[in-house]
Order: C-alpha cells, then structure tokens, then sequence
C-alpha cells in the first residue's frame, strides 16, 4: 500500500504506537488479555451472553446499573492502585545513583493516570453506583426519571474508562499530571496522542455524567413517594441531590474548557498558548472551578453514608439532622467560591488570596458541624460495630486530621511554602482516602444485603478495613514529613539519601493498603461461597430505620409493590414502630420502563469516535459522528419504552416473600 | 415542587403504601430545562473566555476592523423573527392542527438554515481576511462562541427536521407536543444566547 493510503486509513496510528518494547507493558497486556479470554470463555461456555445482554447490559434498572457502575470502579480501582504501587516502588529506590525502575517518560504517564482514573473511573462510578442503587428505593420510586438515559450513561463513563485502558497498550498517555495544565499539555510541548487520550476519554465519560446528575435530580424532585416532603428525606437523598446539582453545575466546566484545550490542539487556536495572546492561567482557573466543587461531588455522598450507618449502628435518630442538610446546602454553595486556593501562587495579589483564604476556611464550619452530630449521634447510642460503623468511626478520626491540614493549606502565606509540596498530596489523599474510600466501603458493606439478599463476611471486611486504615496513615504520614521538608510532588529520583527512609517507609504503607484492597476483594468471593449462610431474608438485616429496607433483598424489578406513603423522616422505622403490616393481596399491574440496546450502541460508537479523533483518523471520525447522530435519531422513532408487568406476575413474587418469610418467622 | 409530595389526602393519613398505582409526575421537561441550565454554563465559560481573551489581538485585526454590523443585524433579525415563529408552531400544537404545526415548523427552519448561511459566509470572509481562528487569542475566542452557538442552531434544525418527520407520522399526541415543547425551549433559549454574543460580541466589538 501506499504510505498516503496508509496514512489515509490509520492516521497517526503505527505499530510504533505498539509497545513491543517494554516489558512491564507487555507483561500486563498479556494478563490482560488472558483475563479477557478467559472471562469471555466462561460466558460462552455457560451461554450466559443471552443473560449478560437482556439482564444486565441492556438494562434500565436504577439497581442492576448501580451494581455495573461499582463493578466497573473496583475494576479501575486494581489498575489505579498498580500506578500507586509502582510509583511508591519507583521513589523508595530512586536514590542517588539508581535511577529505579521507571524512566520519567514512564513515570510521568503513571502519576498522570493514577490521578486520572482514582478520580473519574472509581471515586465517580462508586459515587454514582451507591446513589444509584439506593437513591429510588430511599424516595419510594420504581425506577428514576429517565431509565434509558442511566444506561447510556453509565455506558459513556465505560467508554471513557475502556479509553485510558485502551492508551496503556496503544500509544501512550499523558505526561502532564492529571489535570493536564497547559502550556505543557498543548501542541507544543505534548505534541504526541496522550493528552488526546485524556482529552477524549474524560470527554465521553464527562457526557455520562452529566446526564446522570440531570437524571437523578429529577428523580429527586419529582418522583418522591406522597409525604416525602424535602425535610423528611433520609440524608444520602440530600447529600445526593447537592451531589448532583454540583454535578450538573460544573461538569459542563470541564466539558467547555477541555473542548478549548481540543481546540488549541486539532485546530491550532491560541486559548492556552503562550503567544498570540493565549492565556494558560485561564486554563488553571477554569479546570478548577470545576474541579474543587468536584471534591465535595466525591465527599458529599459519603457524608450521607455515614449518616445513614450511623444512626443505624447507634439505633437512634440522627442527632440534628436539619442542622445536617443545611450544612450540606451550605457545603454545596461554598464549594464554589474556593477554587483559587489552588493556586495561591499564581500571583493574584494579597486581597483575593484572603477572600479564597477565608471562604476556604469557612467551609470546616459546616464540615465541622456534621462531625459533631454523628458524635453526637453515637453518644449514649447503642453502637453496634458492624464493618460499616468501623469504616466510620475511622472515617471520622482519619478525615477530621485531613480536614485540619487542609485549613492549614488554606493559609495563603503556608501555601506559597507548602504548594505542590507532598504535604499537599498527603493532605488530599488523607481527604480523598479517608473520606470517599472509607465512605464507598462503609456504603458498600451496608448496602451489600439489600442489592444481593445476603450480608458481606464481616472477619474479612474487618480485616480489609484494618489494612486501610493502617496503610493509610503509614503510607501518607512519611508524606506529611517530607513535604514539611520542602519535598515536591512528582519526582522521579532524589538526590537527597536521608530521605530515602521515609519514602520506604510510604511503600510498606502501600502494601499494607494492597492487603486491604485483596482482603476485599477476599470478603467478596468468601461471601457468595457462603451465602446461604449469610442469607438475609428479612430484607432489613441491620434493624435500618430508611425506606429502603422494607423492601426484600434484592428488591423486585418494580422495588415496591405499592408505592409507600411517608409520614415522618426515617420512614420504615415509623412503619415497624407503628406495627406496619405488608401487604399480601390486592396487587395490581405495574408500569415499567422496557430495557434498550441503545445507550451500548451509542456509547460504543462515541468510544470508537474518540479513539479515531486521537489517532487523526480522519474517516473513521466522520464516519462515527455521523453514526452517532444517525443512531440517535434512530432512537428517537422508538416509541414503545415502557411495559406493564402483570399482577399476576407481581402476586407471584410478593407471594414468594410472604412464604420466605412466614418460613423464616 | 411537586405538591402531591408534600400533601397527603385525608385517606393517607393513617395508611402506610397505596393501593392504587401512583403516577409521578412527568419530569422531562424539568430534565430538560436542568440540561439547558448546564448548557448555558458550557456558553457561560466561553463568554468568559471572551472577557478574557478578547482584546488580546496579537498584533492582529480587532472586533472594530472586522465586524460588519449591517449584516449582524440582518443575522439577529432572521433568529428572533425563527423564535415568533417557532411560537406560532406551538400555539398550533397545542390547538391540535397538524398541518399549520408542520408549515410554522418548516418556516422556523428556514430562518434558522438563513441564519447559518449568512453566517458561514461571514466565516469564510473573515478567513479568506487571514483572520481565522489561528491569527489570535482573540479571534480563537470568537470563531468558538459564535461558532458553538451555530453548532447549536444547526442540531436544532437537524432535531426540528426530525421532529416535524414524527409529527407527520403520529399526529400532536402527547409525546409529540413534549417533544416539540423540549425543542422550543432549546430553540428559545438559542435566542438568548444570541442575544449575548449580539451584545457583548459584535456591539462591544464594533465600538473598540
């Protein structure tokens, strides 16, 4: 063929791009493809294609999608988790005349994806799946606003993830860190496909989610069962509504000012450049007006977790739960008003780094306040320490110390010494780690019970925790050290050997976490083995006191069988308090939203236009664009998207649960 | 805010679930003005950048050398008279009357396809200039502004052209005046948005 056919066809895409030539690479891929075929093997062999596609993939049920967008986070959290570990390795040994390992053109590619992928393909999708999940059966709903519209979002943010994936053995990734500042990210310094792979898988998956936040704030407004007034809502709701409204109010941030980057770099404009007028600084400051509000998108949900398994393993009523929504409320408009704190540095005079300084300081105030009412919910309340109260009560020592780092970052005079410093990477790992982590794995073993019927083995969730909380103060108090000694972030080798002992010391932590991580995924497997009997047929395994534990577990497609009418906060604990019978007869026809192949089809042809976008594959682009338009517009002719499940069918199930039960009694 | 959430009748007060089917209310058209709100931080940001960038001409031609008013007012006609229009459509809709729907829904697409024309012409002019996109911070910040928000005109004329397919198909049922009822919004709300750039853009741009 000719070199312009060629070109014609492929682009930039060469087998240069394949990296034939670096072990570690090779050797992962092999591991990967071999789960890979080994995973589609075992589908094929037990036909359980016809199952995965009607039952699962295609499917616009709120609780199977949750589960998906969870199974997807642990999954990214294996791979994001090895860039840790390997650069730990690499700066535990990178000393004076060793060089380590990893050579910068390497290490740079793994710090930028590790921050990439803990952020938007396991601290989103682990948010998104619990809000999911428990969301509608907390409000009384049978499913959320738009059922077709959470499938293909949560496909999108699968595109994205299978992108990144898809730059470790194609090509590469960036080198820029993980919010990819320019002028270093633009054309003239990254001329080459990583900042495109970061550009476009954070641009699908960016889709997902906003789609997803518009979804569920709907779902909030407008589909509560009757009495669920605002101020009855159980806290995860609130949480997850200030969640999603933060979601919807910045992520088309993101979308803008990463769709300016994409243009400085395939259409040679001058936003962020260094000459012809551009302005790089306009970058920092746009990528950070979303990014701060997207820490509290992370934190906020977990709040709601710990309030929920709080005032469950205490069995009490929340202690100040309006003060509790106010203060999310609160949380929520002043994460809006910080952003600049990072980046005190950029010289933007004493008076706005006050005001950055001191709205940054305000937000403790409301932080602060939740603190005090788990506290005080606990205190002189019978706690039961089930593995989600423990991942509280060390969410609540671990992120009160990381909440007083960050105030003192807030400092702007302490953040021109501490800036970049691993103080600050310790301070938001001691956040992220300690305040989204625990609170996923909190929510995780809490709500296990209700998406499976049966409870996680608690010894090992005991264990996994114990690991985490250990290897996380061992891994990142060295860090607090060093960057108290001026150490910066990013750094593949050190000159300095008296450093050397605290950052071996950061790679023992490390390992520790890789031990909570395996004791996990441990919990997991030895729990189906004995989930018979671990079995919950109650539905309420923890004595819950929120509507989503009068339903069984797993709930029925439709949740309820009748929608429940409200009376006051904690619903189902009035319901048991005031001797709620469930209903046995008199059941009717329910409507449902049908299940659709289109949000896989649109996602996959907007993954397949990211990829040619990247690779300058100029035909396939066009031909995928006009693919993707085309599909939808398809879509859009089909009219018949909701079915009525019969009551026959509904006597059937609800029957089942009455003999479960009457069994059980 | 959906009242029946927060009162309960008479026969709920002392009952836990209902016996009947509860029928939500319809939150597409909530969904879709919450969409439209992200669009407008997605404009929001490059106004911004506009503010920013938009006097930083590199040496370059400015606003004053390039805009044409004449034709930016012929321009801000056609969409505000596709707008009127597009309401014509849907007091149609809501009457019932398929055909005048369809006649005011083609009538708002003319404009609309106008609008695009004389402004890809004003495109290539200021191209052909050497005033591309590339010449300068500020002219990047334009082309993408003005240009997003064609971007945006021409999905609506694709949308309206499938619209006015499905409303010849099905008739004005319920959906269908949902839908037609999404994309007034969107339509409308394009108009706002050009009411900005009119403003801020060419007017501001033709005085420095």
């Amino acid at each position: 063929m000719s070199p312009d056919l060629v070109k014609f066809l492929f682009g930039r895409l060469t087998w240069d791009a394949i990296p034939f030539h670096e072990p570690i690479l090779l050797a992962t891929f092999a591991v990967v493809a071999l789960g890979g075929v080994a995973v589609l093997g075992l589908l094929t062999y037990y036909k359980a294609w016809g199952y995965l596609w009607r039952e699962w993939l295609t499917s616009v049920d709120h609780k199977k999608i949750g589960v998906m967008y969870i199974i997807l986070a642990i999954v990214m959290l294996l791979r994001g988790f090895a860039d840790a570990l390997m650069m730990r390795a690499q700066q535990a040994i990178a000393f004076g005349d060793h060089a380590g390992y990893l050579p910068p053109h390497h290490y740079d590619q793994i710090f930028t994806a590790h921050g990439v992928i803990m952020i938007f393909f396991v601290a989103m999708p682990l948010v998104t799946g619990l809000m999911n999940l428990v969301v509608p059966l907390q409000i009384g709903a049978r499913d959320v606003a738009f059922p077709f519209l959470n499938n293909f979002s949560f496909w999108m943010t699968v595109g994205g993830a299978v992108t990144v994936m898809l730059s470790l053995f194609v090509g590469e990734f960036a080198r820029t860190g993980w919010l990819a500042y320019p002028p270093l990210s633009n054309l003239a310094y990254s001329p080459d496909v990583g900042v495109d792979y970061y550009i476009w898988a954070l641009q699908v998956a960016g889709v997902g989610t906003t789609l997803s936040g518009i979804n569920l704030i709907v779902t909030i407004i407008k589909m509560r069962a009757p009495g669920l007034s605002l101020m009855k809502m159980p806290v995860f709701t609130w949480t997850s509504l200030c969640t999603n409204v933060l979601i919807v109010a910045t992520f088309p941030i993101l979308t803008a000012t990463l769709a300016l980057l994409t243009a400085d770099r395939y259409l040679y404009t001058n936003f962020f450049t260094n000459d012809f007028g551009g302005n790089p600084m306009m970058y920092v400051n746009l990528i950070w007006i979303w990014g701060h509000p997207e820490v509290y998108i992370l934190i906020l949900p977990a709040f709601g977790v710990f309030s929920e398994v709080v005032s469950t393993f205490c069995g009490k009523r929340l202690f100040g739960y309006s003060s509790m929504v106010y203060a999310t409320v609160v949380i929520t408009i002043l994460s809006y008003l910080v952003w600049l704190h990072h980046f005190f540095t950029m010289g933007s005079g004493a008076s706005v780094n006050s005001f950055f300084g001191i709205t940054t300081m305000i937000i403790s105030i409301p932080t602060g306040a939740k603190i005090f009412n788990w506290l005080f919910t606990m205190y002189r309340g019978r706690i039961r320490f089930e593995t989600p109260m423990l991942w509280t009560v060390g969410f609540m020592v671990t992120f009160v110390i990381g909440g007083m780092t960050g105030v003192l970052l807030a400092v702007p005079p302490a953040d021109f010494v501490l800036h970049n410093s691993l103080f600050l990477i310790a301070h938001f790992h001691n956040v992220i780690i300690g305040g989204v982590v625990f609170g996923m794995f909190a929510g995780i073993n809490y709500w296990f019970p209700k998406a499976f019927g049966f409870k996680l083995n608690s010894f090992w969730g005991k264990v996994s925790f114990w690991c985490w909380l250990v290897g996380f103060w061992v891994a990142f108090a060295p860090l607090y050290v060093l960057g108290l000694m001026g150490v910066t972030r990013r750094l593949n080798h050190f000159e300095d050997p008296s450093l050397q002992i605290w950052f071996v010391i950061a790679a023992i932590g490390a390992v520790i976490i890789l031990f909570g991580i395996l004791a996990f995924l441990v919990q997991i497997i030895v729990s189906i083995r004995d989930r018979e009997a671990l079995r919950d047929v109650t539905g309420d395994p923890w004595g819950g006191r929120t509507l989503e534990w009068a339903t069984s577990s797993p709930p029925p497609a439709y949740n309820f069988a009748f929608t429940p009418v409200i009376h006051q906060i904690d619903a189902w604990w009035d319901m048991k308090q005031r001797g709620y019978e469930r209903p046995t007869s008199g059941f009717i026809p329910i409507h449902m939203p049908a299940n659709t192949g289109a949000g896989v089809v649109l996602a996959g042809i907007s993954t397949v236009l990211g990829f040619a976008m990247i690779w300058h594959i100029w035909w396939l682009a066009a031909l995928s664009f006009v693919a993707l338009i085309a599909s939808t517009i398809v879509h859009t002719f089909n009219f018949k998207r909701d079915y009525y499940i019969p009551a026959e069918e509904v006597v059937r199930v609800e029957d089942e649960r009455t003999q479960a039960l009457r069994s059980l009694a | 805010m959906a009242s029946h959430a927060q009162t309960l009748t008479a026969a709920d007060a002392d009952r836990f679930h209902m016996t009947e089917e509860h029928h939500p209310e319809n939150g597409t058209l909530l969904g879709f003005w919450i969409y439209l709100m992200s669009d407008c931080l997605i404009f929001a940001v490059l106004f911004a950048a506009y503010a920013v960038l938009g006097r930083n001409y590199a040496a370059g031609p400015s606003g004053a050398d390039l805009f044409e008013l004449p034709v930016v007012a012929v321009n801000t006609g056609l969409l505000l008279f596709s707008s009127i229009t597009y309401g014509f459509a849907m007091l149609s809709a809501q009457a019932g009357r398929k055909t005048p729907t369809l006649v005011w829904l083609a009538i708002t697409g003319l404009f609309g396809a106008g609008f695009l024309t004389l402004e890809l012409t004003e495109f290539a002019h200021l191209i052909h200039e050497g005033a591309g996109p590339q010449r300068s911070a500020f002219l990047s910040s334009f082309f993408t502004l003005v240009g997003t928000h064609g971007l945006h005109v021409t999905f609506g004329i694709i949308w309206l052209v499938t619209l006015m397919v499905q409303v010849g198909q099905r008739g004005l049922d319920e959906a269908m005046r949902r839908r037609l009822m999404c994309l007034s919004m969107f339509w409308h709300f394009l108009d706002v948005i050009w009411i900005g750039v009119f403003s801020f853009v060419y007017l501001l741009g033709a005085l420095k």
